[in-house]
């Protein structure tokens, strides 16, 4: 399947809308009845990646269960900005309990749905890098061994934020963050360390687990709403450039998701029960220099000393997911349109929803 | 109809007729007979519909119910000990939004050293977290415990432990009977949730709240506490009027309206300390017994009208705060303060060690003699503690205490040198 | 349902939007229309983004109107323009330029297949003006006239009307067919058109008819000529005649191997015409080297496809028969060529004349008012000569010597005219920045290269005066105007809406575009970083 790529209609499948197709191939973002389930007013950083993520991914999935979902948050960034008291954004069901235990949280309420008779309505769990592949980990490998009927989303911004931008297991190799100080001989995190999350996702099996970016919206919403034909546990993985953690200009938050998938540093991929079943090829490979000279957090690659040497060994960590994953067009069936490839056998994709 | 049943499966079974549509489980001794028979009848299809989730810990557990509840579903889950220590953030998150969860706590000492035997200190650790704290004096009050808990819990949004003491209590075969289904229906009406996920009236719930309002929300906990005082008292006797038994409530006496001494105490211990009771009253001592049967809230009230005639109240409890004494007689002490009797703090039952009617009777004696401590260890083996002070004074590296005291008691060997 | 929900843990859905981010922001984005580089290079001022902005959305008839507010020719056009257009196309730098000019020809022809009608005329304002030339500036000047409500009535000295486009363009470029239909639909909106008429006198001519305004588009018309000493056996022809006599049926015969001398377009079309005449050998000899050649490439490139041959940096010395005397040349550093004396022989049976045309500019040769200077005549920024009334336009005006230029002349001298005859004048409206390719966020745009106009086979370019380059199917058009990138300009991609984080673009509905809702935005930028085409510009909040 793989959503539908419009080709040569001017923007193609890029922008968020395109008034020269039918409503069914633009993105849900281009309609004015979307649900905005973010609301403005939130307390989000200029140019938050998080705040357009969550978006995006909320209001697919809205649009996917006919409003019939509830979310539940972990403690982060994203919890803070939309709810201080006496204000909320959000426009849907929402619940914050924890830290650490939002993929519990979620298993609880589609638990709660499930006895009543309410499968109609789903639930989607997300959390910050932290709540997921740090403290929330345990219920979040958890929740995907059991199958609960979850689909949960990590908005990636590579650090912990919300505290100040210390290092999260999700932090890439050679960033600054308040904890991986690029002082003496450091040079920012370490390499060979760390956690990818996606991977282990699809290692527990579980019907669907996907990486996306809030650069690439129909790929992104496309996931959202094949998540939501499945039942079980489903793991979505959303890379949200942060502007204050990563010292990048408020502007270039898409831009900064755009060079990351471009540049093979993060792999955009879908796979179903275990099995990678599709990538997002790269259209327009660029070097991670592109990328890093973009942030703040790795400034200090290239002043006051030129490090080239770090560089190469994170071209080579994108390099090694290019091969890995096959994202350069021609490694394997592709639609060359930054897509999703086709699911090679949809009878193995878990039963539909109703 | 009274039947011969384990602790744990009328609890089970009072459970089950509760009619909860979400319990998850982790497994820690002693709460797992509880949530291993909830497992079969939900398994068996005579608990339904309930969702009934194995979880990977006790964190997730609480965590479980308290999606589940926000969401209006009745939840249960049961811990023990390390497990309710696990669960800690989510216990003070339940009630911090307000969730009715009813959770069983089979009490349990907590490591280390570790031990799996009875005592209070896990419920002692929770206690300033928010929930309501009922103590079961015996089996049929464990279960009877649970209809009033789930009413309690929904009828004030506020999350309510039941404990029973672990092993004596779980595993203890007694005559129980269990409340029957009809009556348990008609005494607990379906949930309404005061406030629930529901796509058709959205809600954000568990807001961010700085200075500005917190110490307000803290005030409004505070005051559901007390509001519950009351209600434990009008659910206690509207159980006995529906039930034929009385259960719960929040203090019951015993013979103690004319006592010179009250010996206070919490779950199950009571039943000895009662049969001491009568022993001694049988040789014409004035003892009685105060049985608190709600920790949390604290029933100051109730607890002065029950022991302001005394002249000696006895603190019988299986907790400890190191380093300042009883939990219990501390808030009883505040309770009582102003009133012209002695508080006597008896720290007893740790880690499951048996509290003998003898011991009892020596206590008793002692205190009648006005030889009691305002703290006593009761049964503390004194040359086991001295061997091991003196271990530590005279050698830095000592080794562990508790391996230690247990090789001095002769329970494991002596280590070849 | 109403709950008591709980004190501060639990709230109301939404209830943000009390919370005015916009008290964040230090910049705030601003739509902007810049100028698209197509636009801007259009000598026939061609609102050419907007055409194709509706041919993207199959609106044919409506892009077709919007092309004849500014040009009565699309067919034509698209294909004599040399489309500075696309030179200028941003699309270039992502991969192909646009083929804009393609697309104007679909649209031209598909007007004359379906009989679409030009848009009507504005009442009649009393005033009436010559047109003297029924060339592509003398036609739009009467189009643009006629539409302003003058009466207008157009002389000519040609059998018929076109002028150059009829008598030195080669039908295989432009075939009659589209060229009669437009400029039917030209007179159609009532010009007295009258051929075979020659205006020996402008002033005479307006005084006599008793026009209130005259437009002078007379081309240049008369070959230029070189001295070549030359043998009376020699066959020379000039270009000019040569094209004009094959389009009134009386081709001369021009032999086997016939040279042509110069480089510009004209040269191209002789040669080219030579071969249809059936020369084996057509050569095209030009002093300088091909990149400082006057023809457009596309000339060059479709002659040296049909077998003309090219000989550079030479010039023709002397004639002897059917032996053409050679001289080789070389440039000097300013580009010049310079004889070197040494000389080579090429056999022609005739050689054409192709070193440039200028104007009969006789018609004003009697009123001083009237300045003329190197051939061409002198007209102030509104076109108008130095006799009140008198305007002129076209090849006989200093200016390039495009069909498109003199189009676009016609539609300024009209607008000019009008100005003049209402006794105001006509301002050109200010031109907005221009939307350079560092405006662009390209990633947006398909990957999408042109699509190839199919050109005729070979054999039967060799032989036939048959149109070369074909037009374009209605999938192809309909292609290649996607392929514009609005550059500019907001063409309602919905970027801006979807990618603030703060939901503060409010989307106005087709065709409205969008505005910004500066209560909640916080002045991220993101908007205009991502717009595709730079129709957002940051500008500083002022405090």
């Amino acid at each position: 399947m793989g959503y539908r790529a419009v080709r040569f209609y001017q923007t193609g499948s890029f922008a968020v809308g395109n008034r020269l197709v039918g409503s069914e191939d633009r993105s849900v973002q281009s309609a004015t009845r979307r649900n905005n389930s973010l609301s403005s007013g939130h307390r989000a950083c200029q140019g938050c990646g998080e705040a357009l993520g969550a978006r995006y991914v909320l209001d697919a999935a809205m649009e996917a269960t006919a409003g019939q979902m509830v979310a539940v948050n972990a403690t982060g960034c994203l919890e803070v900005f939309s709810t201080p008291y006496p204000e909320t954004s959000w426009r849907v069901p929402w619940l914050h309990s924890l830290f650490g235990n939002a993929p519990a949280v979620a298993t609880g309420v589609a638990a709660a749905f499930k006895a009543k008779g309410r499968t109609d309505v789903r639930v989607v769990g997300q959390a910050g890098d932290g709540g997921t592949v740090d403290i929330g980990f345990g219920c979040l490998s958890g929740m995907f061994e059991r199958n609960d009927d979850v689909l949960f989303v990590c908005y990636d911004n590579e650090a912990y934020m919300n505290t100040g931008v210390q290092r999260s297991s999700a932090t890439p190799p050679a960033a600054r963050t308040a904890t991986t100080e690029a002082i003496g001989d450091a040079l920012g995190n370490a390499f060979g360390q760390g956690k990818n999350l996606p991977l282990l996702a699809v290692a527990h099996e579980i019907p669907y687990v996907a990486t996306a970016t809030i650069s690439e919206l129909h790929d992104l919403e496309y996931k959202v709403h094949r998540a939501m034909t499945m039942r079980g546990a489903r793991y979505l993985h959303v890379f949200v450039p942060c502007p204050l953690g990563w010292g990048s200009a408020t502007h270039d938050t898409v831009r900064l998701a755009r060079l990351a998938k471009e540049t093979g540093l993060f792999p955009v991929f879908e796979a179903e029960h275990g099995e990678i079943t599709g990538v997002a090829k790269i259209r327009r490979r660029l070097p991670v220099e592109d990328y890093l000279r973009l942030q703040g957090r790795y400034r200090h690659l290239f002043e006051p000393v030129a490090r080239p040497d770090v560089v190469a060994r994170i071209q080579q960590l994108a390099d090694r997911n290019i091969r890995r994953f096959g994202l350069l067009d021609g490694d394997a069936e592709n639609d060359g349109h930054g897509g999703a490839c086709s699911s090679p056998d949809a009878a193995r994709t878990g039963e539909p929803a109703p | 109809m009274a039947r011969q049943l384990e602790g744990s499966r009328a609890v089970a079974e009072t459970v089950a007729r509760c009619r909860p549509e979400v319990v998850c489980a982790y497994p820690i001794s002693p709460q797992t007979h509880i949530i291993e028979r909830l497992s079969t009848l939900v398994g068996a299809g005579q608990l339904a519909p309930c969702e009934f989730l194995n979880v990977e810990s006790e964190f997730a557990a609480m965590s479980v119910c308290i999606g589940a509840s926000a969401a209006g579903a009745r939840s249960y889950t049961a811990t023990s000990s390390q497990g309710l220590l696990f669960m800690i953030e989510a216990v003070y998150n339940a009630s911090g939004l307000g969730l009715p969860i009813v959770m069983t706590v089979a009490n349990r000492a907590i490591g280390a050293p570790i031990n799996i035997w009875n005592d209070h200190s896990d419920a002692m650790a929770v206690r300033d977290a928010g929930w309501v704290q009922l103590f079961a004096e015996t089996n049929q009050e464990a279960a009877d415990l649970h209809v009033q808990a789930f009413r309690l819990a929904e009828q004030l949004s506020l999350p309510v432990m039941v404990n029973m003491d672990g092993f004596v209590l779980t595993h203890a075969f007694e005559e129980v009977d269990v409340p029957a289904q009809e009556a348990v229906d008609s005494f607990l009406p379906r949930y309404e949730p005061r406030q629930v996920l529901d796509p058709a009236a959205p809600v954000s719930i568990g807001a961010m709240v700085g200075p500005e309002a917190f110490s307000e929300v803290r005030y409004l906990a505070h005051v559901k506490q007390l509001q519950a005082l009351d209600a434990i008292e009008e659910i206690a006797s509207e159980f006995a009027s529906a039930f034929g038994r009385r259960s719960g409530g929040l203090v019951s006496s015993y013979r103690s309206e004319d006592a010179r001494t009250v010996v206070v105490a919490l779950g199950s211990v009571l039943g000895t300390i009662k049969d001491t009771v009568d022993e001694l009253r049988a040789s014409g001592q004035r003892v009685g017994v105060v049985g608190i049967g709600a920790f949390r809230p604290f029933p100051a009230a109730a607890v002065r009208h029950a022991l302001e005639r005394a002249e000696r109240v006895v603190v019988v409890e299986k907790a400890l705060a190191p380093g300042a004494g009883g939990i219990l007689a501390h808030d009883l002490s505040t309770a009582l303060s102003g009133l012209p009797l002695d508080v006597h703090c008896v720290i007893a039952g740790l880690g499951g060690r048996a509290i003998t009617k003898a011991s009892l009777l020596e206590l008793l004696g002692d205190a009648d003699a006005g030889q009691l401590e305002s703290l006593r260890f009761l049964d503390l083996d004194r040359s086991l503690v001295q061997g091991e002070l003196a271990r530590m004074a005279a050698v830095r590296r000592s080794g562990p205490t508790a391996e230690n005291v247990l090789r001095d008691a002769g329970v494991v060997a002596a280590r070849l040198s | 349902m109403t709950m008591l929900k709980p004190f501060a843990v639990t709230l109301d859905v939404g209830s943000s939007l009390a919370n005015k981010t916009g008290s964040w922001r230090v910049e705030r984005p601003v739509y902007v229309d810049r100028l698209s580089p197509c636009n801007d290079a259009c000598p026939a001022g061609e609102n050419v983004q907007r055409w194709l902005y509706l041919a993207e959305e199959g609106a044919y008839q409506d892009a077709w109107r919007a092309v004849v507010e500014d040009n009565p020719m699309p067919a034509v056009m698209g294909r004599v323009c040399y489309h500075p257009c696309e030179t200028a196309c941003n699309r270039a730098q992502l991969d192909e330029a646009v083929g804009i000019n393609a697309v104007e020809r679909f649209l031209g022809d598909e007007a004359i297949r379906r009989g679409w009608e030009l848009p009507p005329c504005g009442p009649f304002s009393g005033k009436r003006v010559l047109v003297v030339g029924a060339g592509p500036a003398g036609l739009s000047a009467a189009y643009h006239l006629r539409r302003l409500g003058h009466a207008v009535s157009m002389y000519d000295e040609g059998a018929a009307p076109g002028g150059m486009m009829r008598y030195g363009i080669p039908r295989y470029r432009l075939p009659r067919e589209a060229l009669d239909a437009e400029i039917e639909r030209i007179l159609s909106l009532g010009v007295e058109l009258r051929t075979g008429h020659r205006v020996a006198d402008a002033v005479a001519a307006m005084e006599a008819d008793g026009f209130d305004a005259v437009f002078l588009a007379v081309g240049a018309e008369t070959s230029k000529r070189a001295y070549i000493p030359a043998g009376d056996t020699a066959r020379v022809l000039d270009a000019i005649g040569l094209l004009h006599a094959v389009e009134d049926g009386a081709a001369p015969f021009v032999g086997r191997r016939v040279a042509v001398y110069g480089g510009g377009d004209t040269a191209m079309d002789a040669a080219r015409t030579a071969r249809r005449l059936g020369a084996t050998d057509a050569v095209v000899v030009y002093r300088r080297t091909r990149d400082r050649m006057p023809a457009h490439d596309v000339e060059v490139e479709e002659a040296a496809e049909e077998g003309v041959q090219l000989r550079w940096l030479s010039t023709v010395k002397a004639v002897n028969g059917t032996s053409l005397v050679l001289e080789r040349m070389v440039l000097d550093h300013d580009g010049f060529p310079q004889p070197t004396g040494e000389v080579e022989e090429l056999q022609a049976d005739s050689l054409v004349l192709a070193l440039g045309q200028q104007s009969d500019l006789s018609l004003v040769a009697g009123d001083s008012d009237i300045a003329v200077r190197d051939g061409v005549v002198a007209v102030g920024p509104d076109m108008m000569t130095g006799h009140p009334g008198i305007f002129a336009g076209g090849d006989m005006v200093p200016a390039e010597r495009t069909v498109t230029t003199a189009i676009g002349h016609g539609k300024r001298a009209a607008r000019h005219i009008d100005g003049w005859l209402r006794g105001s004048s006509w301002e050109p409206p200010a031109r907005h920045e221009l939307a350079g390719p560092s405006v662009l966020n390209t990633w947006y745009y398909d990957d999408a290269p042109r699509s190839l106009r199919p050109r005729l086979e070979q054999a039967r370019r060799a032989s036939t005066f048959d149109e070369v380059v074909q037009g374009l199917e209605e999938p192809t058009a309909l292609f290649e105007a996607r392929r514009c990138l609005s550059c500019g300009n907001c063409f309602e991609c919905d970027n801006c809406f979807g990618v603030c984080p703060d939901n503060a673009v409010v989307k106005l509905g087709p065709g409205a575009r969008y505005a910004i809702d500066y209560d909640y935005c916080k002045g991220c930028g993101m908007c205009a970083q991502e717009c595709p085409c730079g129709a957002i510009r940051m500008e500083p909040e002022v405090v």
